[in-house]
Order: structure tokens, then sequence, then C-alpha cells
């Protein structure tokens, strides 16, 4: 008998991957997805990397594909829309080795900027999409994915949810498969996707589409279960679960693959039921689809498109139960915060000083946007904060944006911040640019990138030096600060901005959770010498408060001795404890 | 058996995916299915966590729903107080009795509220412990969520010894006596008089 071990949804991934003889893996950290690769990297026999950017990781993994080996690219689901691109022209030349591309979306929002739906995506551009509900079949789905790769010469996509990804289940574990490398020979029709040869292929995509359509009714991945005829629901997933919870005697058709659907089976089911729901987080995308068929369904008149389903949202809804649900009691909210000594809080103290707008851009730096700090105005994607800075510029002129600044972390510039960076330049922008940079990717919980100088194997690297990439890029005023230098940064800051050309000042500090140092400092407040004034409140670390009585006060297991506390007191009365 | 659900809260970096790693190897020790969620990712920087173990004889849904759960552990006050109406009626709660301010408190824009433990105890059963004392008596103050589970072992459904080798096989191999012995303080202490309110 085989192992059983509780695993997470994202280690599940990876032990499928591992499973299915997988050689190649590349991705960008971002929740929920990162635990895949994290966990990749366990095994050996998996060459494993972290990319600057989606779009770079599934190009690799195809490029590992098209040599014949089996290969994975794994992505949240906004990073999916970086790596659309090849993936709209993959499905047109399809793969050699298996090619899978985990996607993780956020119903929920739990730590995205959006609640797209990845099934919508791919539907667009026609790749098949597999959805499992548990880690098990995380595992297992992972496996099926490369065999229908192969099959059917064609990128297949598993998408998971937050909720998939960051729950724990029993898993069996299986041994690798041996699976041989396939041959490369040089086929430029399938290969070299130029308009002629492009024409062709997307016949055998429209082809491979109603070939599944048919082929997906006897796929492993879904199953029928048949009980109480009067209630039948359509559903894939996690609101699997739900279903299960909320109306366990209804016939359920859970569905594994989701694009293209399986046609034959859902109107068999809906055949045989008298009143048929669709449950799907998000959007419409099989309820829509299952309507132009002629099927009647209830689906999103009931639920709704936003957040993750629940049992008991399900209970309601389709149950018709009228559940008292207690209510919460109203409590302050606790927003995610910039932990105590983060370098971070320190720079944005002095943009708030000096009041100063941020076009922001994605990380934890965005929470600056947050009282009591307050500086950062937009973000929208990875990398933005740089163009749409230089937009207002054209759009106003110079004197403008003489207020405003783009913040971006090292790992986001190194994501896409450095192409807006080059816009910049090449188009005469005299917009300031900070770089906040910590040395790590830190919000997703601490990833190398290509400045970090280590690999996602730990091996030492080449790490980019973002002074001298920012000067090759033709910036001419590039600053490097403490982000701690509270001083010297106002002094920059300052400068910096009234130029009439491009500057960069990177704010260096390891992130405060990284630096585990020993050694590190703690302060405290001399209550004899404290004015109670409240300056050192003002950036918001939360191991600094006010008690009852109105005195200072330094949680001393919280206090990651940063020192930003004792640089904005006036009176000295902060001291190393 | 019928499902059980237990849930787990706390401020993000207090460790409560340390404490859901322990509980789930004990689960799948005794041979239960099990599903657990977490958060990862930007909420577990200071934010409100928390945690969802459901065990027994057959589990779907991975979260625990208002009004389900049998026991709750907070790692903090407020923490408890959010959480609380996810309980069952007269459910318990196991609290380390600890403030942390979140930002709307910090920048004085609301007041942390009082007596928060004793307002519970009118409607569930809350055991509160000061955990970071008796670490703090212990030499360590990083073992409080240790303490804590053991306080919340007594209203569950394992041994003693069960607890004690899951923690063996959990946590790093040098911390694993200090651990032990952190699991005992807080299984011991209990009933004696950690019962608020009562």
């Amino acid at each position: 008998m085989s192992e059983k071990v509780i695993m997470l949804g994202n280690e599940a991934f990876a032990r499928g991957a591992y499973e299915a003889g997988c050689k190649v893996s590349a991705a960008y950290p971002g929740t929920p997805s990162t635990e895949i690769s994290e966990n990749i990297v366990r095994y050996e026999e998996i060459y494993s990397e972290w990319s600057p950017n989606e779009k770079v990781a599934l190009e690799v993994a195809i490029g590992a594909s098209l040599s014949g080996v089996r290969a994975m690219a794994s992505m949240k689901h906004v990073g999916f829309n970086v790596a659309s691109d090849p993936l709209f022209t993959v499905s047109y030349s399809g793969v050699n080795g298996g090619l899978v591309v985990i996607v993780a979306d956020d119903p929920g929002l739990y730590s995205s900027q959006n609640e797209q739906d990845t099934r919508a995506v791919a539907r667009a551009a026609k790749v098949p999409v597999l959805e499992p509900s548990d880690s098990s079949e995380a595992k297992e789905f992972v496996k099926i994915a490369f065999e229908i790769s192969e099959k059917y010469d064609t990128p297949v996509i598993i998408r998971s949810t937050t909720r998939l990804s960051h729950s724990r289940g029993m898993v069996s574990l299986d041994d690798r498969m041996n699976i041989e490398d396939k041959p490369y020979a040089r086929d430029a029709a399938k290969y070299v996707m130029m308009p002629a040869n492009a024409k062709v292929r997307h016949l055998a995509v429209e082809k491979r589409e109603l070939a599944l359509m048919v082929d997906g009714c006897s796929l492993p991945v879904n199953r029928v279960e048949y009980d109480d005829l009067s209630i039948g629901v359509i559903t894939s997933g996690i609101p699997y679960q739900y279903v299960k919870e909320a109306l366990p005697n209804a016939s359920v058709l859970k569905l594994g693959i989701v694009n293209p659907l399986p046609r034959k089976l859902i109107e068999e089911f809906a055949s045989r039921v008298e009143r048929l729901y669709i449950v799907e987080e998000l959007d419409p995308i099989i309820e829509e689809q299952v309507r132009s068929w002629g099927i009647k369904a209830v689906g999103k008149e009931i639920l709704t498109v936003q957040g993750e389903y629940s049992a008991n949202l399900l209970r309601k809804a389709l149950g018709g139960e009228d559940l008292t649900i207690e209510q919460a009691a109203q409590v302050p909210n606790r927003p995610p915060i910039l932990c105590p000594g983060c370098p971070h809080r320190s720079v944005f103290s002095v943009l708030n000083k000096l009041k100063i707008h941020g076009a922001g851009d994605i990380g934890c730096y965005t929470l600056g946007a947050l009282a009591p700090l307050g500086v950062i105005d937009t973000t929208i994607c990875m990398g933005a904060s740089i163009s749409t800075l230089h937009g207002m510029e054209k759009a106003k002129g110079k004197d403008y944006i003489k207020n405003w600044v783009a913040v971006i972390g090292d790992s986001t510039f190194m994501h896409t911040g450095i192409n807006s960076l080059i816009n910049m330049v090449y188009n005469k922008g005299t917009g300031t640019v900070i770089i906040l940079d910590n040395s790590t990717t830190g919000m997703t919980g601490h990833q190398d990138h290509a400045a970090t100088g280590k690999t996602l194997k730990g091996e030492p690297t080449y790490a980019v030096d973002l002074k001298e990439l920012c000067e090759a890029v033709g910036v001419k005023n590039v600053y490097v600060v403490n982000s701690f230098d509270t001083i010297q940064l106002e002094k920059t800051v300052k400068e910096a901005t009234a130029l009439d050309e491009a500057a960069v000042i990177i704010a260096q500090a390891p992130c405060a959770l990284l630096d585990k140092s020993p050694a590190k400092k703690k302060y405290r407040v001399n209550s004899k010498v404290c004015k109670r004034c409240g300056m050192c409140l003002k950036p918001g670390c939360p191991a600094i408060t006010r008690n009852e009585k109105g005195d200072i006060v330094i949680n001393d297991t919280m206090c990651n001795g940063c020192g930003l506390c004792v640089s904005l007191c006036r009176f000295g009365s902060i001291e190393e404890a | 058996m019928k499902t059980r659900n237990i849930m787990i809260t706390g401020v993000g970096g207090q460790g409560t995916l340390l404490t859901s790693r322990i509980l789930g190897g004990l689960i799948i020790q005794a041979g239960y299915d099990v599903k657990l969620s977490e958060v990862h990712g930007m909420a577990q920087r200071g934010g409100s966590v928390v945690t969802f173990v459901r065990y027994g004889s057959r589990v779907y849904e991975p979260i625990v729903e208002e009004g389900q759960a049998d026991v709750l552990i907070a790692f903090e006050r407020l923490e408890a107080l959010r959480y609380a109406h996810f309980l069952k009626k007269g459910g318990v709660i196991v609290a380390n009795d600890q403030r942390i301010d979140p930002m709307p408190v910090v920048i004085g824009a609301v007041k942390y509220p009082d007596n928060i433990l004793e307002g519970l105890s009118e409607s569930y059963k809350v055991y509160s412990v000061d955990a970071a004392e008796e670490a703090r008596k212990l030499g360590n103050s990083r073992v409080s969520n240790v303490i804590v589970l053991g306080v919340a072992a007594q209203h569950m459904d394992f041994s003693r010894e069960e607890w004690l080798s899951v923690i063996e096989k959990t946590v790093p191999a040098k911390t694993v006596e200090l651990n032990k012995k952190a699991f005992d303080i807080g299984y011991n202490l209990h009933n004696e008089k950690l019962q608020t309110g009562e």
C-alpha cells in the first residue's frame, strides 16, 4: 500500500509533477501559487527555477517541452495575464513533451488586486483546463494533465484557487513514473508560428477542441453521483466540497475537465434530474455554455460571482434553508501592516513628511497606502508604478510630477519594472523612481530573484547590480541610500524630484523578517525624558504604542531594533534596552 | 464519527502555521480523515489570521462556518472575540491572554475592547492562560503557542502521549524537549484555575 500523508494543495501539485516524471519547472512567486515551486525544489530529479516573470517562466517550460521532456510552469491568476502571450500561441504550436500550466485564482481576494477567472482566459486561448477539488486530486490531475497534453498535443491548464492551494488533505504517494524523453525533430510548420503556418495550426486547434469535448466525457477526472434525482448539481473544484456538505442527497456531476466541457456527459446528466443547478465560484463559465445548448439550469441568478462559496451559502441559496447565523461582534479591524523594523516604513515616513504622492506597485509596500502612512496613491499591476508616473507626466507636464515618485520593490522591478524604466528614459521622462531594495520577494514569503545572488535551489549565482542596470538603460542620476538613514533619504528625494531628468533612488535595507541576526538591538522609552508628543507613533510601527495612561511604550517581543523611532524623537528619550 | 471542527486564530506572524502542522499530524496519526485550511501571503503581515481544522470519518468542506466550531484556540484576545460566533452554543475558547493592538487602535481611531474574555464567558466556556508569562518562566518566549495547545488538548480527542509523539516529529530536533515541556505546562495548568467567569 502506498504511503498516506497530509499535504497542502500546492505541495500535492508539486508531488504530482514529480510522480509524472516532470523534468523542468519555472515560476514567478505569487500568492496563492508560490508553494508549488517551493515544494518542487525538494525533488532533485526536477530542474526548477524562479524566472523574473510569468511570461519568461512559461517560455522556459515551452522550450523544455519542445526539446522533448515534461515541463511545467505555475503562477497566480494575474501572473497568467503576463504569460498569456506565449500561452495563446503555444496553444497553436502544441507541444512535444507534456506541458502543464498551474494557475491559482483568488476568489475572495485574499492576496490579489482582482478576482478574475482563469477559465475565461483559457477558453479564449482554447486550452484544456482541469480543476481538482482537494489535495489528492491536485496530485492525480497533474499526472492526467501531462497525459492529455501529450495525447492531444496541447498545453493543459490546471486551475486552482486559494482555498485548494492553501488547504491540507490526505494524499497517497506513488513512485515517479519513468518517462522517456521524446526525440526532437525540426518541424517548422508546427513550431514556427508565422502566418502561413499558424493558419494551418488554427485548424488543428479547432479539431482538438471538438475531439476533447467528446473524449472529455470518458476522462477519469469526471464523476457522476446519482442519488435524489429531483435535484441535480453540476459543479467542479472546491465548490464540490460545499455541495456535498450542504446537499448530501443531491445528484452531482463533478466535472474534472472544465474546458472544453464534456457536452454529452452534461446533457445526459441534465436529462435525468428534475431541477438542475450549476455551482461554480466566480464567473458563469459552465453555466453560460450549458444554457447555450438549450439546457435549463439555475446558477448565477441565485449565486454570487464574487468571493468564495461555502456550504452555508448553498444551504440558503439552493436548499432554501432559513439559517440564523450568529453575527460577528463589532470589533476593531486588524488589517495587514508593515512589520516592525520594516525598511519600507522608514522610506514612507520620509515621503509622508515631504507630502509626496507615490505611484505604487505590487508588494508589501502597497500597505503604504493605509493610514497612518498614506503615501501610495495608485496600485494597478506588477511594474505599473514607473509607467503610470510617466503617463501622468506626459499628460500634465514635468512640473506636475515634482511631488510624485514611483515606488517599486526590487523583485517587482526585475519582473516588469525595468521595461517601464527603459521607456521613461527613452521617451525623455523626468520622473523619480524609488526602488525599495530589501533583497528579496517579501510579500510571498522571501523568494530569491535575479538581483539577490541566489537561485531557487539556493545555489550562489550572479546578482544583477541594480545601480549598474539603471545606469545601463540611461538613467544618469542613480542614488543608493540606506533606507533607515532618514536624513540622507530626505535630502536625496528633494534633490531627485527637483531634477529635470529621470532619477532612481535605490533605498537599501534587508527585509526585517530576513535579518535573523541574534544581536539585534531592542529599544525602550525613558519615561522621565519622554514628552509624550507622539512623533514616534507617526509611522505606525506596531511595536510602539501609547498605553492607557498616555505613556509611550515599546513592546520588547515585537521590536526589531530598526531605530526609526529613535531618529524621529527630538528629545532623545528612546534608548537601547 | 461526526466531524469535529477546530479553529486557530491569531495575528499574522504568531506561528499559527506550526500549530496547524502539529494538529494535522496528530489527526492523521489517529487515523481520521482531515482537512485544514490556512492563510498565506499578504494577510500574514500582522493581519488577522485563521486556520480551520476539520476531522472525522469523511470530511468534505475545508472550512469551518459560523456556529460550527467545537473549539476555538485564540492566540490573542481580540481575535477570540472576532471569531467567537463561529463556535457552537456553549463551545470552548482557549485563549492566550495577550493583547496586540491592531493599527486602528494604535493610531487612536478606535479603542481596544475591555474585558473581552469575561464577556465571552457568558456564552462560552472560556479557558485563558498567560502563555507569555509561562513561557518566560521556561526561559523561551517562542513556545507560548505550544503552551496554549497544551491547554486546548484537554478539550480534544487525543491522549497526552499522542500529542507528545507528534510534537516530537514536527518541531526542529533541538527544540523537542523544550516544546514537550511547554506542552505539559499547558496540559497540567488546565482546569485548576483557568476558567474565566466561574
